[in-house]
This record gives structure tokens, sequence and C-alpha cells, in this order.
């Protein structure tokens, strides 16, 4: 099979580190106003260079957004099945090594999850996990999804890196959409940060996208964790896969999430902090160099900048979430994954939705789709 | 001016409009009324067809206006099939537009699969308005598929290019028994009164509305430009001279001069 490794291995890390410190303003000019945009001029416009020009980039990517999108943002909510996890990310709470009470929802607690959900008014769930194969593998999922499909117009996952049989089995289930972070294209950066489980396996990791296309899921999300490594360059890699993956699986659609690294119990500080500026920079890029991305941004985010990004390139937000298993009904003072930041209520995102002149959409999918 | 009539069913407004994208749905139904509107689409994906009140589906009960459900979202004519049927048992109309893009990207239609569904919704007993590209032979196939309507796109959905198209255009609009409403890429009036202007019999905006910044006043603008489009083809447009007609140098000599 034909994969992403054989483009990622004619590239290096330094040397694209070097060219995103060496654009110049001229080049940032060039990008900005060009027709067609490709992965060049996203480097430029990730660069420090492009940062004086973040008000130009906010403009354009307002209108790009709202010429494709239209002034809407598509709301949904996580709902953590599970954190039993044997892998070791130094970074996350639910690291095998970090001494919490695990948790694994019963049938009963996925269907209670799912009442408390649907008060909420959710039609779009995301099902999260850890990694723990043998107790929450594809056989786990696949029962959750059968309790959860008639509930729900649209499920996505984000669990550990399946086979592409097993994603072919879950998109017979139901699900229309997997979202897989690399973390980063740091290949030792990653093996410092996952020195333990099957997660260890960058390459493993770095296929995995590929096995979800050929599976022909209608939706992958992609991502890097920002705060690991030099965002910027992670952030290149990260738009290389996607442009990779729209010419090799070009019936999928594709979203990017923007995990900036949360404080969680038991975990390291961020190595390389992102400032706010920086997120609406990267976020701004994206959405110029490519007009049809889903851009997500979830409840990691604070509120001033959630407030604003409605109407700055987001497609899609999460609200109301929790992030430790039986969160909204059964178990709410279970470990969580990590902080929220925005801890505003589904309702009260949908009025600030409003009073910024958008639609909050919760519902845009059909399971017969 | 003239009525045009699709599946038996007189329509006195030639601009049709598309629902999406609004960031308001009250302006959305004040949009509609104003540009008098008789036939919005929606996509079946947003509406909740389970539930007894939909937000948006109640947005949309306007007098005078029909509700022409999208498939928009399907991939395959057996996924499109389906959904038609669902909103036909749902909302009660045998009308379909049907939208059947397997590239997320740029929405643009599978004309295989679309001459597939609309055969098999046309034998069914479904008002088929299949969404194309600005094809002339597929017009014709799917003419012959029992369409009720053919609708070509000016420009890739959402675009707001104009009429990039309009060669394909003027030939489809040439050949075609049925009508031809223009669809995606209209980005301004004029673009709308340019596609009636040569002879489109009805044109469907969304984007450029949607997103204007004042919805309600640019439906009025489209209103007014496709009428006058209209009323133009109507009244006979001269057509533009390339060259200068003064005096007939080539053919003179047969004047006996």
């Amino acid at each position: 099979m034909r994969s992403f490794k054989e483009i990622f291995e004619q590239y290096s890390w330094d040397e694209i580190k070097k060219r995103i410190y060496a654009v110049t303003p001229e080049e940032v000019q060039h990008s900005l106003y060009k027709r067609k945009k490709t992965l060049a001029d996203f480097l430029n416009l990730l660069s420090p260079a492009a940062s004086t020009e973040l008000e130009t980039m906010a403009r354009i990517t307002q209108s790009t957004t709202q010429k494709r999108f239209g002034k809407t943002i598509q709301l949904y909510a996580p709902l953590y099945l599970s954190n039993e996890c044997q892998n070791i990310c130094t970074y996350c709470g639910f690291s095998m090594d970090n001494g919490i009470r695990r948790k694994t929802l019963n049938n009963i607690e996925i269907l209670s999850e799912t009442f408390a959900l649907k008060e909420m008014g959710i039609e779009h769930v995301l099902l999260v996990s850890g990694e723990a194969n043998k107790t929450v593998g594809i056989d786990y999922f696949l029962n959750a999804i059968q309790l959860l499909r008639p509930h729900f117009a649209h499920i996505s996952i984000e669990v550990q890196p399946l086979s592409e049989e097993e994603y072919r089995a879950l998109h017979e289930a139901g699900v229309h959409s997997v979202l897989v972070y690399q973390e980063t294209y740091h290949q030792e950066v990653y093996q410092r940060y996952h020195p333990k489980g099957k997660k260890s396996n960058f390459s493993f990791r770095l296929e995995t996208p590929d096995r979800i296309g050929q599976a022909t899921m209608h939706k992958i999300g992609l991502g890097v964790l920002l705060g690991l490594e030099d965002w910027r360059v992670d952030s290149f890699f990260n738009a290389l896969h996607i442009d990779y993956l729209q010419r090799q699986y070009w019936q999928t659609k594709y979203s990017v999430s923007f995990p900036r690294l949360r404080p969680a119990e038991g975990i390291i500080e961020p190595n390389f902090i992102m400032e706010d500026r920086e997120l609406l920079q990267l976020i701004c890029a994206y959405r110029i160099w490519n007009e049809d991305l889903e851009l997500s941004v979830s409840t990691r985010e604070n509120e001033a900048f959630r407030n604003h990004i409605i109407h700055l390139g987001a497609t899609t937000m999460s609200a109301g979430s929790k992030t430790n298993p039986g969160g909204y009904s059964v178990d709410k003072q279970s470990l969580e994954q990590f902080e929220t930041s925005d801890e505003r209520s589904m309702e009260e995102i949908k009025k600030i939705i409003r009073e910024a002149g958008y639609d909050p959409v919760m519902k845009d999918w059909e399971h017969y789709l | 001016m003239t009525n045009l009539t699709i599946a038996d069913k007189p329509f006195s407004s030639r601009l049709f409009l598309g629902t999406g994208k609004f960031g308001n749905l009250e302006v959305m139904r004040q949009a509609i009324i104003a540009c008098e509107s008789e036939l919005a689409t929606m996509a079946l994906k947003r509406i909740n067809l389970q539930s007894e009140a939909d937000r948006f589906l109640d947005a949309l009960q306007i007098s005078n206006v029909n509700l022409l459900p999208n498939t928009s979202g399907a991939r395959t004519a057996e996924e499109a099939v389906l959904a038609a049927q669902l909103a036909r048992e749902a909302l009660e109309t045998n009308w379909v537009k049907l939208e059947i893009h397997p590239d997320p990207r740029y929405l643009l239609p599978d004309p295989i699969e679309t001459l597939k569904a609309t055969e098999t919704l046309a034998n069914l007993g479904f008002i088929v308005m299949p969404y194309i590209h600005a094809d002339p032979v597929l017009c014709k196939r799917l003419e012959e598929a029992g369409t009720a309507v053919v609708m070509p796109l000016g420009a890739p959905i959402g675009s707001n290019k104009g009429l990039r198209t309009q060669d394909f255009l003027e030939i489809i609009i040439e050949q075609s028994r049925v009508p031809v409403v223009v669809d995606a890429g209209i980005g301004a009036p004029s673009d709308a009164a340019k596609a009636m202007e040569i002879g489109a019999d009805a044109v469907l905006v969304n984007t450029a509305i949607a997103v204007a910044q004042n919805p309600v006043q640019m439906a009025i603008a489209f209103k007014e430009a496709v009428k006058s489009g209209r009323r133009a083809y109507e009244a006979g447009l001269a057509m533009p001279h390339t060259e200068a007609s003064a005096s007939s140098p080539l053919t003179s000599f047969l004047l006996g001069e």
C-alpha cells in the first residue's frame, strides 16, 4: 500500500524549520494575495514573518470561511467511554503510570450518558477512549456504537489507531468520522513522549489516516498536540499530511483540531508555549491555504478566545464538554483527561454564537448517508 | 412576463433560494419573503425528521413558498434515493433536488450517479431536479430519464464566480425540452440577470444572499435582476455585434455597382 510515510521521509524537520524561519515579508505578501494557494503558501503564512500580517490574515479568513461554510457553527460534544490506558504519554491524564481510578462505561452507563447528551440537544457525538485493546477494543466500540446509533445523527470516534478492517467495521456500524492526531511529527521527540505501549510505534500511527482512507470513512480529523514541539514545523507536516490525503482519498473530508497542551493531573509542563495570537495565526494559515478544511476548536480553549474564533475561521466547536468517563451523568467525579477552560453550557455557547451573528447548527448529517 | 411551469406547477417568480449558510434563521425567512421566491431548497440532513418541531423547518413555513428537499451529503445514487424516499414520507412532497457529490471539496456533482438516481426516482413518481455540470449531453440523457428540469452550474458552488460555463449553458438552453435552472456560482445580481438574458428559465441563489452584509436587501436586488433579465430576454435582446456594419465591402458587388 502506498502511504504517507514515503512522502514524509523525503522531508527533513530541520530543513523545514530553517525555511519557516527564513521567510521574508515579501514572500508573505505574495502568499496572502495569490489566487490558488499551495503548501508553500501555508509555510509562508505560519512563519514568524507573517505574524505582523495577522489582521489581514484574519480578514481573509473571515470572508473565505463565510463563503464556504456560511455564518454557521456546528456543535458537538465528546462522550468519554473509558480512561483505561496501556500507553505512557507523559502529557496525558490517562497515562498508564498515572495512579488514577480507572473507569470503563457499561451498556447502562453508555445509555445514561447518551440521554444526558440528548437533553443538551446533542446530535453530533464524539466517542473518546484511552488505549486498552483488551477491554476497550473493536468489539467494545462496535457494541457502544450499536447502542448509540439510534440516538445521534453523526458519530465520530477518537480512539487508538486501528487496522483497516476494523475501520471498515466501524464505518459499516455507523461511524462517519475518525480523529487521530499524530501528536508530533518529530520522530525523536515522539519517542521521548511515548516511551511505552503500542503508541510508541511512530510509523504505525503515521500510516493510520491511510488505513482510515482505505476504509472509505467520510471524514478524517488530524492535528498535532500543540506544545510538544515547535508548532510551526509540526503544523507544516500536518498540512503536508492533509495535502497528500486529499489527493489520495478524494472522497473523504478533512478536519483539523488544535489541541493545545492543557494542565492535567500528573503531567509535565508543555515544552513550547503557544500564545493565543499564535493559535489564531495558525487557524488563519490553514483557512487561507485550504478553503474547505473543517476547523474545530474545543473547550480546551478559554472563553474569550472561543468567543472570537466563531467568526475567525472555526467551523466546528464542542460545548458543555466533560472529559471524564461518565462525566455527564454516571460518575461526575472521575478523573478527566484534561481540564476544560470553557465550562459554559451548551445553551450559553449557542447564545454566544447567535450574538456573533452566526447560526448554531446541531444537526447536519443523517445516519443513512 | 410569462410564468414558469415545472411539472404542471406554475411559478411567478424565477428566483429559487438555497437556505444554507444563513447566520440567522429569522433573517433567512425575511430574505425569502422579501424576494418573493416560491421555491426554497433545504438540506434534509439539517432537519430533524424524528422530532415534532424543528427550528429550521419551522422558519421555512412561509405561505406561497414550496419546500424543495435536497439530498446534499449523498455520495451515491443509492443514498440519494433513500434520502428522497424519507423526505417524501416525512415532508409529504414528491419534489426532490438531487445533489450527489462524492467530492467534498468542490461539491462537484457526479454525473453517472445522478443519471442513475434520476432514472430510479422518476420511475418512483418523483419530480426530480438534478444539480449537474453544464454538460449538454448529460442534459439530454436526463430528459430521457424523466427529469423535470436540469440545474447546470454556472461555476463551482459557493464560489460567487458567475457564469463561467456560459458557452455550455447556451447550448443547454438551446437544446432543452425541460426548464433550465442555473444553479451554483451566481455571485452577484448581474450574474443572475445575465443567466436570464441568455434564456435560462430560472436561477437558484444561496451564498451570495446568505453571506451578504444585508441578506434581505441582497435578496431584493436579486429579485429585481432576475425580473429585468427575464424581461429583456422576452423582449428580444439585441445581440452584440463584434464588427461595424455600416457598409458591405465584401458583398456590395452583388448590387451590380
